[in-house]
């Protein structure tokens, strides 16, 4: 909302300069966003008046002009435009001085003629031909304005004011105005208001708008009211130059007398207006009513519009006539041929304007005012203002009688005034006195404890909003910060919430960098990971209303998101990457909010990333998470992995993960030519399978015996099965401490097709130094059990 | 025999000191000190010898063993000295060549920014919160006191999952507020920073996707001073003891008072800069009283219990504390980009 600090100043006197204005709105609720000082460009530029004009004498074109400018000797000033003529009155850029968009003008000669400044037009001043109609757009600005010779040029067209640009929240609207704000203004300096009624004179000649026009409201829920008033012998015309200021300040651009009337009272006001010609009535009769099945109307802005039921539109006996509270009909504009004219100043169904504005794309200064929901009892002092204006501009003739058609009626709110427990929510001891004073001068009336709450305060509607009253004025700075005491409450991270710490800590220290990536993706991506048409990971949550195709599927796996960034990180030629996010994946539920899972991905590239770097990083977090039974089972049919190179991570036999080297054929999807290694753990299922908390185990007292163990097997035994099989043989025995896989070997002397597979066992008892003797016999059933189970013979 | 016996002294104890190998100095000690030795040669013919002549001349022979076998072990210990020197001066190695790299994973700038702020609330005995990011509209909006038909609800701003609009993606983290309310009862004081979505196309400053943290405290006599405090805090522990904050007032529709907090703009010292656009004042975080209706509608008396909450955007955060220009970095994830941040 811009607001014009000359138009504040007809309804209250602030001294106060740009910056301490914008400082106390703001810290009152009313935020500045800006302030911007007209004719802030323009300098040294003054009335002038014509006193003798001569053609120039080495030119057929140009005139050499003598221009009183309140200096004791007039100016000379040669101009190339045909429409100056002696007497006329012009803005003069005296040497020196300065117009919009830098320019600057100093004395010169113009084919030897001394020239002191320059005539200006409306653009060289930054002004539009709509601001001053009567002014030659293509010559000099002759102006029509009360002005003296020498008087600076922002005074006359009124370019030393100020516009005050203001973020208004939605529960305001009522601030959406100049009298909004004069209130707020008044109260935030504490000073007095001026809020002048309207008066109307009517002409008084026995005519009554009920001779012209019937309003029906069809649908009272959207339509509460609809407020109409009817002026004959309409002459259009320019509205004055004052109106078209203050317009202009306010960003509108001016139009004619009628139509810039209802954009006045709109700003003054916060009531959006409307004026129909009356000639354009059909039948004598406005009707408020829904659209009609395939209802079509051209639109003010040219637009023809396709209408929905939904949607309220101002409608004769015969067609649409504006598109209720958004914008009027082409059909029925106001034109230089208007002659009588209905002005509608109505209230309509926030909501409703909303969603119809947002359906047509076409938010307007009205609909924007509507759909904050406005004042009921706004229509009628609105319509009448407007009606005054009339008058007062000559305008035409306002017929008696007003017709105010009121479909629903709703009560004022009242609520008691509670001081004590306002003090007690703010932490204040604000006196009663302070804060009836402060809620009367909001327009808040009082009996006794009972306030009503102003109309158009739609907003305040509880003992808290009551609170917030009080508090923006009395000034939130004022009030003292304090540390909460009460109860005590038990802080700090839960035992989960510390082990995702631990665990991203964790994997930076093994030199995976962070990633965070969108929730979302496309189906396009599970198709760049070979994720299979039909595959359950397919039905992820859809989202209905997507920015686009490639955010429109929430994530049931986080490898699309890792391959993305590694791609991206490999076309950035960045080296040896190594990634990680520990984040969620969405998982539909029947019957109820998706499952959201927290999924630890692990995903690198270059340098020593192969399957068993990867899966060494696995095994470090498991053993941080102190999983000790967790087995890595073959997975050939993983649709992102290579068939020979993954690993399902599994736990009495519940799954944790998959790991492996990425399908060349993913890679190649992302544009990656390396391989490439990934992880996807499911945190939530490790966090279940973590260990406890280690007791002390007291250290050995007996040294171990260590013995190198090599057997020959065939290929496919692979080296998990052979480690189960010697730990199995030698459980009865209770002396195998460990047996550590070291090596395999392949080439001669082993045959083809079969290769060595080295162990170091590690014996130990609890009781003695173990001897030769006491691990012969454990030795001879882990070599027959190799033998009997695997075909493993001792190399 | 003296006489032989001080030329052996002589002639060993010059040997010793001109001997440069230990080596040499183990065959000078057979060759003088051994059984076949030349003191033991002479100590042999003792029994030619006076009984008077006897002692004297075995105390002289003492004598010279004892001192070559000290020079012999002062010599072996120069020599060793000097071997490990020699070595030690051929092991120097160029200590300016770099170390064998050991990389480590940097941080997310965001995950910085974030786990500082839940540790300043954890540290004022906080806990922290987690809640649905695909959520009921019902949580997301209604209990929120932000009814049906709201702007904020529109489908050009809030991802929905249904037709009736009746799950979407989380557009804040209050949500997490309201299911924490309804699980148990004051006194709460909860903090919850999350993923939250918004339908806002990709640019420099906007993304579907970011990150917000919320604050909630409730309890019997929870008042506006202490939303200052608590909020004077965070700042002051954010940005140091000199931080200065001003209180706004503002609308949210689920706290009333609403108020945003500025805080006075560090490059300016509130002059008014390019940083602050010239207010002095950068725009921090959004706070209120919780609306008593919403207090009621988690089943918690409003007339027995107050609380505020608050809310902080963490990749603006992020992007100011760390200078950052273009929001779209943090979700890139470029490795150059996140090294920086260690």
């Amino acid at each position: 909302m811009k607001l014009s600090r000359e138009w504040l100043s007809e309804f209250v006197d602030i001294k106060a300069s740009a910056r301490e204005y914008a400082e106390r709105m703001t810290m009152t609720g009313s935020k500045v966003e800006g302030t911007e000082e007209l004719g802030a460009e323009i300098t040294n530029v003054v009335a002038g008046r014509v006193t003798a004009l001569e053609r120039h004498e080495n030119s057929d074109h140009l005139w050499v002009c003598l221009v009183d400018v309140g200096g004791e000797t007039p100016v000379q000033i040669v101009t190339g435009a045909q429409n100056v003529s002696v007497g006329a009155m012009v803005p003069v850029a005296l040497h020196k001085s300065t117009l919009p968009g830098g320019v600057k003008i100093e004395k010169g000669k113009l084919r030897g003629v001394r020239s002191e400044g320059m005539l200006c037009s409306l653009g060289e001043l930054g002004l539009a031909a709509a601001d001053y109609p009567y002014a030659d757009p293509d010559g000099i600005f002759i102006m029509r304005e009360t002005c003296r010779p020498g008087q600076d040029i922002r005074e006359v067209l009124g370019l030393n004011d100020s516009v005050v640009d203001f973020e208004i929240t939605n529960n305001r609207p009522d601030c959406l105005s100049v009298r909004g704000l004069a209130r707020e203004s008044a109260v935030a300096f504490r000073t007095s208001l001026r809020l002048p009624e309207p008066v109307v004179k009517g002409c008084g000649d026995g005519d009554v708008i009920t001779n012209y026009l019937d309003v029906d409201i069809e649908n009272p829920l959207l339509c509460p009211r609809y407020t109409a008033r009817f002026v004959k012998n309409v002459r259009i015309a320019p509205s004055p130059e004052w109106m078209r200021r203050r317009l202009r300040a306010c960003g509108v651009r001016p139009i004619n007398n009628i139509v810039d009337i209802t954009n006045y009272v709109m700003l003054e006001y916060g009531q959006p207006m409307h004026s129909f010609d009356y000639s354009c009535i059909h039948g004598s009769r406005i009707i408020v009513r829904n659209a009609l099945p395939g209802e079509r109307m051209a639109t003010l802005d040219g637009s023809l519009r396709e209408l929905s039921p939904e949607m309220l539109v101002i409608a004769d006996e015969t067609r649409a006539i504006g598109l209720a509270g958004v914008m009027g009909g082409e059909n029925s504009e106001i034109t230089e041929s208007t002659k009588a004219v209905v002005f509608e100043s109505a209230n309509f169904n926030g909501t409703s304007i909303r969603k119809t504005a947002l359906a047509l794309g076409m938010r307007t200064d009205a609909s924007s005012r509507f759909e904050k929901g406005l004042d009921p009892l706004g229509t009628l002092p609105a319509v009448q203002r407007a009606c005054e204006l009339v008058e007062l501009l000559g305008a035409g003739e306002v017929v008696d009688g007003v017709i105010d058609v009121i479909a629903s009626d709703s009560e004022p709110t009242r609520l008691p005034l509670e001081p004590d427990k306002i003090n007690r929510l703010l932490g204040t001891s604000i006196p009663k006195d302070y804060m009836v004073g402060l809620l009367r001068e909001l327009g808040f009336a009082f009996k006794g404890d009972m306030m009503t709450v102003p109309s158009w305060r739609g907003d305040v509607a509880h003992y808290s909003d009551v609170a917030e009253e009080v508090a923006r004025f009395y000034g939130y700075d004022a009030i003292e910060a304090t540390v909460f005491r009460g109860a005590a409450a038990e802080g700090g991270l839960t035992e989960k919430q510390r082990a995702e710490r631990e665990t991203s800590a964790l994997c930076r220290a093994m030199g995976f960098s962070e990633i965070l990536t969108y929730s979302f993706i496309g189906q396009a991506d599970n198709d760049k990971v070979n994720m299979p048409a039909g595959h359950p990971l397919r039905r992820g949550a859809v989202i209905q209303n997507p920015l686009g195709e490639d955010s429109s599927v929430m994530r049931t796996t986080m490898l699309p998101s890792m391959m993305e960034c590694l791609g991206r990180n490999y076309s950035y030629r960045n080296r040896d990457v190594k990634l990680f996010e520990l984040s969620k994946v969405y998982l539909p539920e029947e019957g109820g909010l998706p499952l959201e899972k927290k999924v630890l991905a692990l995903g690198m590239y270059g340098k020593d990333a192969d399957f068993y770097a990867l899966k060494g990083f696995v095994e470090a977090i498991l053993s941080h998470l102190r999983i000790k039974d967790a087995v890595y089972e073959a997975c050939k049919d993983e649709y992102a992995y290579h068939p020979g190179r993954c690993a399902r991570l599994m736990r009495g036999g519940k799954a944790l993960g998959l790991l492996g080297e990425l399908h060349p054929a993913v890679c190649g999807n992302y544009g990656i030519a390396s391989a490439v290694c990934a992880a996807e753990l499911d945190f939530d299922a490790l966090f279940e399978a973590r260990g406890r908390e280690a007791a002390y185990a007291p250290l050995p007292r007996f040294p171990a015996v260590l013995r190198d163990l090599a057997v020959v097997c065939d290929e496919s035994v692979t080296v998990g099965s052979l480690a189960e099989c010697i730990r199995a043989a030698a459980r009865g025995s209770g002396i195998l401490e460990d047996a550590a896989f070291f090596d395999v070997y392949r080439g001669l002397p082993v045959p083809p097709g079969r290769k060595s597979v080295a162990f170091s066992l590690r014996f130990r008892s609890d009781e003695k130094s173990l001897s030769d003797e006491d691990i012969k016999p454990v030795m001879a059933a882990i070599l027959s059990e190799l033998e009997a189970s695997l075909g493993a013979v001792i190399r | 025999m003296r006489k032989t016996l001080e030329e052996i002294r002589a002639r060993s104890l010059r040997a010793i000191g001109e001997a440069a190998e230990p080596s040499v100095l183990e065959s000078l000690r057979v060759k003088y000190l051994g059984k076949k030795g030349e003191l033991t040669a002479v100590l042999k013919q003792m029994g030619s010898l006076s009984p008077e002549e006897r002692p004297l001349i075995g105390q002289l022979a003492n004598d010279i063993r004892a001192a070559v076998e000290k020079a012999l072990g002062d010599k072996l210990a120069a020599l060793q000295d000097e071997l490990l020197r020699a070595r030690l001066e051929s092991e120097a190695i160029d200590v300016t060549v770099p170390g064998r790299p050991f990389i480590l994973g940097a941080r997310h700038p965001l995950k910085i920014v974030w786990d500082e702020a839940v540790d300043i609330f954890v540290g004022m005995g906080f806990q922290v919160a987690e809640g649905p990011e695909i959520e009921y509209s019902d949580y997301n909006f209604t209990k929120l006191n932000t009814p049906e038909g709201h702007p904020a609800r529109d489908r050009q701003d809030t991802f929905y999952f249904d037709e009736l609009d009746s799950v979407c993606l989380r557009t804040q983290t209050s949500p997490v507020q309201v299911r924490v309310m309804e699980a148990k009862k004051p006194p709460i004081r909860v903090i919850s920073p999350g993923r939250v979505y918004r339908k806002d196309e990709v640019d420099a400053t906007h993304s579907p996707m970011f990150h917000q943290m919320e604050g909630l405290v409730v309890d019997r006599g929870i008042t506006m001073g202490d939303l200052k405090g608590t909020l004077n805090t965070l700042v002051k522990r954010l940005y140091g003891p000199e931080a200065l904050t001003r209180f706004r007032p503002h609308h949210f529709p689920f706290t009333e008072p609403s108020c945003e907090v500025d805080v006075q703009c560090f490059e300016c010292r509130g002059q008014g800069c390019r940083v602050c656009k010239g207010e002095g004042w950068i725009e921090l975080l959004g706070a209120g009283m919780v609306h008593p209706r919403v207090l009621a509608g988690c089943g918690i008396d409003p007339e027995v219990y107050s609380g505020f909450a608050f809310g902080v955007g963490l990749d603006r955060m992020t992007m100011r504390r760390y200078k950052i220009s273009d929001l779209r970095l943090l979700f890139e994830n470029d490795a150059r980009f996140l090294a920086q941040f260690g």
